[in-house]
């Protein structure tokens, strides 16, 4: 049922998971196999009861046969516990070391590999499908041994009762197999279109619950509840379709266990009559038909539990094959000590290619900044600012041509040393759950308070900070939710400044501040000493005007280089921007915004 | 507590009312639960009368077994033909029933009010329509197919043991219950485990979210480390607390295993001990050794259904709930249709707000003339799309009242006052289908040549040119594959297509390319010709051409004039407009 190669790589991947609960793995099922056995054992007693208690009316033989059964139901009850706990353990402490190798993998992704996969999707494999994995190992270490165990057991113990009516089993067990699988097999696919055509008529109800307004507008509500009422009938039909094939499963194995009763009677009849069978052994014989019965149904629950534990696992294994397409260096270079004026970082011929996109990006970019510099860049949405900033830090690898810190190729230092040495505050401004100290010791778990103020100061956040009742220790909620837009792009501002980069990269990170409050962030970056790197990111003309150095992008490529003069007399792009955002600048003097 | 008895009957009754149009399955599945459940009981006693038949050596009565194995053969073909008939009907009462409650949900979503499915999230409302119905279907098939056949064998079982002999019998009757005692203890046990569990894992799962969603902050902080020290330290919390709650979950099939075997036992004995006697045969031993097992088996199974049902119980009053909420006020009989609109809009003394204790839109007049431009400005957040609400009777007003040539609109049908303004907001909405279907929505009888003249004046025409099949393209979940500026681009060809006499627009164009923009700003511009326009603007072109700026804040229209009477009146306009545009 499953291809081989595929239960390979499966196994391979995953059951390495296991191998800290080998014992457990190992005795979980060895116990419940015992107290198969012992279940096992039950109808042999009861037909010695018969066949001698009742025949010769011992009756002390009944008591102690019934002590028997009793005690055999006890050492049953014992060996079921251990195995519960011994599969608990194993599964639990699977599942536990899957989700923490999950985590650790996501957090060895690059960028690349982190846009392809999707929050929601990686969340779904770490919760969902690793409790599926947990379920399934746990009905694996229980269920899977134990059934066959005693489908085949009871048979081989029909035989030591009477071996030419025991061959009746032989024929029914591999019946009922045919039957159970095939059925499976079947409706498998089947349930999957049932859950896609769910999904569809789940598509439809949020497009009628995004798109409300809009269809109101356009007056579509019956055409909308036509297209419903059309989905949800070809919901129903294939369930009516799979449900129909299931329905077969529980009178079709009714029919061959109860023939099989049948031709065991007519057998024992035979038998006990030329005297080569007892008439307790029949009963025992039903006994053991009964069994295989309730086993194989348990089994073919087990099995379609089994099933959705694979997918799971094909999902997760495909998540832990992704491999980082960025390898760091592992030692560290020489960091050369710059001077102001000295280049400190520098692209030529950068090209960059999204992986799965079809188009450059970027395309032949060539510039240089001198450490000390402000910098800023500009172009509408989708120019490639944002792209070109993320491969300084590295988030990104040029897909030619080259990137350099302070003379070196940035595919020269470690991770940490870049990582260090460049200080990212992003477009979203995110902070996490925790105080705003927590949050805030991420750029240096070593700072002090004081350290951590002055770089509140500069962020334009002191405010902020102080406006609170408990000050750096106030908590923060997840996403941040309880701060405005513009206190979190200044926390996460000052969370950055507190590791003090040399290079400090301010991708739109102020588009939610005032432009006062804006104006006096970028004073205080000015007077920084010692002063870093800036690349500011923006808009907003009015944010990066008095810039050392302005750069323009449109459309991926590098439309000029130069400052807020230079650039208004000489570049249209430029000037269409500044001009959709001072519309009124014919009545002011040039730059004098 | 009886109150919510009470409830959960009422729920029952609303399940009964859709159970009733398929009555005739309900009624052949209990027929067919009832000879299912006595044929079933019958092969037992059938197969112990054969035993019995087979004695010893010399002593088998052949012409009686032949004669029970016949009918025991009739017995089981006529049951499983019997469950396979059973299974079907469930099947068929189930279906119907669930798709005619979701096609009245979804039939309801389309008449609630706006101001329901604003307070409600697209999410809640999904997963009643959809996972609870579900479950709801689950816990009905479940319900019927176990619940009922499971009683009915209980008590099946009880008759069958009790004719053969009252003694053993009893002794069932009286061990049995101790599984369902040992199961509902270890459940009780478990629970306040799996509620620890699920208060570490609902933990768990937040870090990991805010982690993994902002993974390229950790990692731009170097703070992957520090992740994984507390996202294990988490783990191992949850590793050890699920251990104990799996493992004592797990505890209940063993022991009320080991129930059911000691009944067993104890039947055995007694029944053996009866046969010594010469009370019983062993035919009718091995029966009660059957009986003793079905008839513990549905105990087991009963308090799981119990909880399923009382799970679908709980998923079909939150279904009822939405498919009960009222739907918005239903029009007048003799509702006016508006038609040749010239776009006279007047709003007077009008009162508005979301909920009691806010006060939002107080005493508001404007005075619309036909081919007017309104513009309506403000910060982000301020409350335009309130005005956009009570424009297009998404919510009505408190107080006061808007008029359009002259006519309430509350005395309008719906349909003819939307149809007469067009609206494009900056949330682009577009459902899957093709282009065309999506042009098509204000006009579906539209012919290719006036589609192609609509896109070309709204510049999507090269655009969707280049899609793989042209205006047949199919567009994926809310638009996919397109950009954010050509889906607006969409959105402006579909009104483009009806034009109607009056427009609401919204220029919000933040996540859009200045040349992408300038398109939209002309193809805006085309359409605004002699048309009364409600305009959510930020360029300030559009704000200083306007024959009225609206200036809302906090929800408020706080203050109403044009351009230069209210850079007159130096106030919130005159700041705003200095700290933004003049610099």
């Amino acid at each position: 049922m499953v291809p081989d190669s595929f239960r390979r790589i499966f196994m391979k991947k995953l059951l390495i998971y296991l191998k800290d609960y080998k014992k457990e793995s190992v005795i979980a099922p060895l116990f419940k196999m015992l107290e198969a056995l012992f279940d096992l054992l039950v109808p042999l007693v009861v037909a010695s009861i018969i066949n001698h208690g009742i025949k010769y009316g011992d009756k002390p033989y009944i008591y102690k046969m019934c002590g028997v059964l009793i005690l055999l139901a006890a050492v049953g009850l014992t060996c079921a516990i251990c195995a519960q706990y011994f599969a608990a353990k194993a599964a639990v402490g699977f599942a536990a070391k899957l989700r923490h190798a999950l985590f650790s993998h996501i957090q060895s992704l690059s960028f690349t590999e982190l846009d392809t996969q999707g929050t929601s999707a990686l969340m779904n494999r770490m919760t969902s499908d690793v409790n599926q994995l947990q379920n399934g190992v746990n009905m694996t270490l229980r269920l899977l041994l134990r059934s066959p165990f005693i489908v085949f057991g009871a048979m081989i113990l029909a035989f030591t009762v009477n071996a030419q009516a025991a061959v009746t089993f032989v024929v029914v067990i591999p019946v009922l197999f045919i039957i159970v699988f095939s059925i499976i097999y079947a409706t498998l696919p089947l349930y999957r279109r049932v859950q896609e055509r769910l999904d569809q008529v789940l598509r439809r109800t949020r497009e009628n619950l995004t798109g409300v307004r809009v269809i109101r507008a356009f007056h579509r509500e019956d055409e909308e509840i036509d297209s419903f009422h059309r989905e949800n009938e070809v919901l129903k039909k294939e369930q009516l379709y799979v449900g129909k094939i299931s329905a077969l499963m529980n009178p079709l194995t009714y029919v061959v266990i109860n023939l099989g009763v049948i031709a065991l009677l007519s057998q024992g009849g035979h038998h006990v009559s030329v005297g080569t069978m007892e008439q307790g052994d029949v009963v025992a014989m039903l006994d053991y038909m009964s069994q295989i019965l309730v086993e194989l149904v348990k089994m073919a629950n087990t099995i379609v539990l089994l099933t959705r534990a694979l997918a799971s696992g094909k999902r997760v294994s495909d998540v832990l094959d992704v491999q980082s397409s960025m390898e760091f260096e592992a030692d560290p270079v020489v960091q050369p000590e710059l001077t102001d004026g000295e280049e400190i970082i520098g692209f030529s011929h950068v090209d960059l290619t999204y992986a799965g996109a079809g188009d450059k990006s970027l395309e032949d970019l060539n510039f240089s900044i001198k450490r000390g510099q402000t910098v800023g860049i500009i172009g509408g949405t989708g120019s490639g600012k944002t792209s070109l900033v993320h491969l300084i830090p590295r988030f990104y690898d040029a897909s030619s041509g080259e990137v350099r810190i302070a003379g070196k190729d940035v595919k020269s230092y470690t991770k940490e040393q870049l990582r260090g040495m460049v200080g990212t505050v992003m477009q979203k401004a995110v902070l996490f759950q925790g105080t705003i100290r927590e949050n805030l010791l991420w750029g240096n778990p070593d700072a002090t308070d004081e350290q951590l103020w002055k770089a509140l100061t500069i962020a334009q956040a002191k405010e902020v900070v102080e406006g609170k009742a408990d000050g750096l220790d106030e908590q923060i909620e997840q996403g941040g939710r309880n701060l405005s837009g513009g206190q979190r792009q200044r926390l996460a501002i000052a969370r950055t400044l507190v590791s003090q980069p040399e290079i400090l990269i301010l991708d739109d990170s102020a588009s939610a501040l005032d432009y006062a409050t804006d104006a006096k962030l970028r004073m205080a970056l000015a007077a920084l000493d010692p002063k870093p790197t800036v690349l500011i990111v923006s808009q907003r003309a009015a944010s990066i005007l008095y810039a050392d150095l302005i750069i323009v992008m449109d459309g991926g490529k590098i439309v000029d280089i130069g400052t807020h003069h230079e650039l208004l007399e000489r570049c249209t792009v430029y000037q269409e921007i500044y001009d959709s955002q001072f519309d009124n600048r014919k009545t002011q003097a040039r730059g004098e915004a | 507590m009886e109150q919510n008895k009470a409830f959960k009957q009422e729920t029952v009754k609303k399940v009964l009312r859709y159970v009733r149009g398929y009555w005739y399955y309900l009624a052949a599945s209990i027929l067919l639960a009832l000879l299912v459940v006595v044929l079933t009981l019958c092969v037992p006693r059938l197969t112990g009368n054969a035993v019995d038949c087979i004695v010893g050596k010399g002593q088998v009565d052949f012409a009686a077994l032949t004669h029970i194995l016949r009918l025991i053969t009739a017995v089981i073909v006529g049951n499983s033909i019997a469950q396979w008939a059973m299974a079907r009907c469930n099947n068929r009462l189930t279906y119907n029933v669930t798709q005619d409650i979701r096609n009245d949900a979804a039939e309801r979503l389309q008449h609630l009010s706006l101001a329901y499915l604003d307070g409600h999230s697209v999410g809640d409302i999904t997963s009643r329509m959809i996972s609870d119905v579900d479950q709801f279907a689950d816990g009905l098939l479940l319900g019927f197919t176990q619940l009922f056949t499971g009683v009915i064998t209980i008590f099946g079982t009880l008759l069958f043991m009790l004719r053969e002999d009252a003694g053993i019998a009893l002794v069932v009757i009286v061990v049995t219950p101790l599984s369902l005692f040992t199961a509902s203890f270890i459940a009780k046990k478990t629970y306040h485990m799996f509620q620890q569990q699920a208060q570490i894992r609902g933990e768990q799962t937040a870090y990991m979210d805010e982690m993994v969603q902002n993974q390229k902050v950790v990692q731009s902080y170097g703070h992957e480390e520090a992740a994984q020290e507390r996202f294990d330290e988490i783990n191992d919390r949850l590793e050890e607390c699920s251990r104990k709650a799996v493992f004592f979950s797990s505890l209940t099939n063993p022991t009320t295993r080991f129930v059911n075997n000691i009944v067993y036992a104890a039947v055995a004995v007694f029944g053996a001990l009866s046969a010594v006697n010469g009370n019983l045969t062993v035919g009718q031993l091995s029966c009660f050794l059957n009986y003793a097992s079905q008839y513990t088996k549905p105990f087991n199974e009963i308090s799981g259904v119990v909880a399923e049902l009382q799970n679908a119980i709980a998923c079909a009053a939150r279904v009822f709930e939405l498919i009960e909420t009222p739907p918005e006020v239903a029009e007048d009989a003799d509702a006016k249709v508006l038609t040749d609109v010239r776009g006279n809009v007047d709003l007077e003394h009008v009162y508005f707000s979301y909920t009691q204790e806010q006060r939002l839109i107080e005493d508001f007049n404007l005075h619309v003339q036909p081919g007017q431009r309104i513009a309506i400005v403000g910060p982000t957040g301020c409350g335009k799309t309130t005005l956009i609400n009570l424009l297009m009777r998404f919510y009505d007003v408190k107080d006061g009242s808007i008029r359009v040539d002259g006519t309430d609109i509350r005395h309008v049908t719906r349909e003819s006052l939307r149809e007469s303004y067009g609206m494009v907001l900056q949330e682009t909405w577009l459902h899957s289908g093709t282009i065309r279907d999506n042009l098509c929505m204000g006009k579906p009888d539209a012919t290719d040549e006036e589609i192609i003249a609509a896109a070309k004046a709204s510049h999507c025409h090269s655009f969707i040119k280049r899609l793989p099949h042209g205006y047949d393209t199919l567009m994926g979940e809310e638009g996919g594959g397109l950009s954010q500026g050509q889906k607006q681009l969409l959105c402006i060809a579909r009104v483009m297509l009806c034009l109607p006499p009056m427009l609401i627009l919204d220029e919000a164009t933040s996540s859009i390319d200045t040349r992408t923009e300038l398109k939209i700003q002309n193809a805006f511009a085309t359409m605004m010709k002699g048309r009364t326009s409600f305009i959510v603007a930020h360029r300030l072109s559009t704000i200083q051409s306007a024959d009225v700026i609206l200036v809302m804040k906090d929800g408020h229209i706080i203050e109403q004039g044009n351009h230069a009477q209210l850079l007159a009146a130096d106030g919130f306009y005159a700041k705003l407009y200095n700290s933004q545009f003049a610099h």
